[in-house]
């Protein structure tokens, strides 16, 4: 594995020099995020989303396959992330790091174990065709935070994506292409998003740690909360031990920040909506 | 297995294996398992270095065998800290232990191992003193003998217990329990067929301090349930 250079104790020590008095470097509040931008690509369910200079591209396509023998009414959902070299030289491909197995792991437990999608709402003949929809992510760039970053593109993804209609008459399925009938989006039950919190020894927490911040930090806690006031997935993995008022702080933190993020996820999704021409005959 | 069809809490409060709710499994504590650590100087002589320490803890149908060797020179040069040891985990299923999981083979690169082996790392990289050993390695082999839900509260209670047996200097202890919900009412120590079935919590506090060092939720829960049980944890753990 390779192994990233240290930051000098130059950096560090301002680093945390500036984080006591409340500032970080690049000139955010502690529990301030960096600017959320969603692009969205010609085709539907294709969602770049960038987290400061962070980026990760969704996309979403969907086949018809046979729905496993125990579930016969459930459709897929396939999580592909795998980061490669491409987001940063620490990540090589093939080689699944520690830090890409919590990614996966997370985005994994935050979108397929929570139900985010209803799986049984991609069924089309029970015990034959089920739609089998594969949400690949492909991890751009990364100047820290890359589990946020890749939960907005993913969910975005997923409420940008529309399916083609499907007609059954009898025993036959017939698959409407986009120009005759209208594809019509998947059944979305939630829509988990994910908050980062770093800690540092004595000081607060800081939301959405950049690449530095989180080389530094003693430890971080993930959060996946939806609009509903719910969480769906906690991370603290060791760092820093907290009491336990200190992580009900940052809960509150996340349930405010993650229904500001997911307003702004539905504001960008209704602007790209009304872009798009649809054509009722 | 259709676990929808299990009684979590009977009428008389009892849960299906015959538990109170706040009630744990039985648990055995045992430390220098190894059967190479007691006779140190016969395997020696073999060629092997027996491990510093090791320690079998089970709860319940759960059994975790946890051996750590050293501090040692790292395996690989370049995984050496000049001001610390470094702590490397291990986590490995025996075949036979998947029991009541669907039987699903694991092999030492399953995603989730690595998982539970990151969380572990991470768990006690701060908690011992790391700067009393530099250009060394902490090397922690977890070993689950036998799966009966809770491997990873088992498998932490099991490390802090083997790093104390090999005398390696830490903090404090570190204790970890898994706590559930039905309905409104918490239950601590899951089994499996609990598992699969409630939202889960899994929490490791230090006792002296009762902060939390590692939390880990993967099932939907409201927040306000989530303080409920995130208290009931720091709790019942400091009791043990």
């Amino acid at each position: 594995m390779v192994r990233e250079i240290e930051p000098p104790l130059v950096q560090k020590e301002f680093l945390l020099a500036a984080l006591a008095e409340g500032r970080r470097l690049d000139g955010r509040l502690p529990l301030e995020m960096r600017k959320v931008e969603y692009i969205f690509g010609e085709e539907l369910g294709c969602v770049e989303c960038r987290l400061g200079k962070t980026a990760v591209l969704a996309q979403v396509t969907a086949t018809i396959a046979k729905p496993r023998d125990d579930r016969p009414y459930e459709g897929f959902l396939l999580i592909n992330s795998e980061i490669g070299p491409m987001a940063s030289s620490v990540y090589e491909s093939g080689r699944a790091s520690d830090d890409e197995v919590m990614i996966t792991r997370l985005l994994e437990k935050s979108m397929r174990r929570t139900e985010a999608v209803d799986r049984e709402a991609l069924c089309i003949i029970a015990g034959e065709k089920v739609w089998h929809l594969r949400l690949t992510l492909h991890f751009l760039s990364d100047s820290g935070n890359l589990l946020d970053c890749a939960a907005m593109a993913g969910m975005a993804a997923l409420r940008h994506f529309r399916k083609p209609e499907v007609e059954v008459i009898g025993d036959e399925v017939i698959i409407h292409s986009p120009d005759e009938r209208a594809p019509v989006p998947l059944a979305i039950h939630h829509t988990p998003l994910c908050v980062t919190f770093a800690y540092f020894e004595d000081l607060q927490p800081i939301l959405d740690p950049t690449h530095l911040e989180a080389t530094l930090c003693e430890g971080t806690l993930s959060l996946t909360l939806n609009a509903q006031r719910e969480i769906c997935v906690l991370s603290k993995a060791g760092g820093t031990p907290l009491a336990a008022d200190e992580i009900m702080g940052v809960v509150k933190v996340g349930v405010d920040r993650v229904r500001e993020m997911v307003k702004h996820l539905e504001e960008e999704l209704e602007k790209d909506r009304s872009t798009r021409v649809v054509e009722v005959r | 297995m259709s676990s929808s069809r299990l009684e979590i809490l009977n009428d008389g409060g009892l849960r299906h294996d015959a538990r109170r709710p706040y009630e744990l499994r039985s648990t055995s504590f045992l430390l220098s398992t190894h059967t190479a650590s007691s006779s140190s100087s016969s395997s020696s002589s073999s060629g092997l270095t027996p491990p510093d320490g090791s320690s079998t803890v089970t709860q319940g149908l759960t059994s975790v065998q946890v051996t750590v060797f050293g501090p040692r020179e790292p395996k690989q040069r370049s995984q050496a800290a000049h001001d610390r040891a470094t702590v490397v985990v291990e986590v490995g299923v025996v075949p036979w232990a998947a029991g009541g999981g669907g039987g699903a083979k694991r092999t030492r690169g399953d995603k989730r191992l690595q998982e539970i082996g990151a969380a572990i790392r991470q768990t006690f990289e701060p908690v011992i003193m790391t700067h009393l050993y530099p250009r060394s390695e902490i090397a922690i082999n977890v070993q689950v003998l036998a799966a009966d839900g809770g491997i990873l509260p088992t498998s932490i209670n099991a490390t802090t217990l083997a790093l104390i047996d090999a005398g390696i200097s830490m903090l404090d202890y570190v204790t970890s329990i898994s706590i559930g919900l039905h309905l409104l009412q918490p239950l601590l120590d899951l089994s499996q067929p609990e598992e699969l079935d409630l939202p889960m919590l899994v929490v490791a506090s230090l006792p002296s301090s009762g902060k939390i060092t590692l939390a880990q939720m993967e099932t939907r829960l409201h927040v306000d349930r989530f303080e409920e049980m995130l208290s009931l944890g720091t709790d019942e753990k400091s009791g043990r």
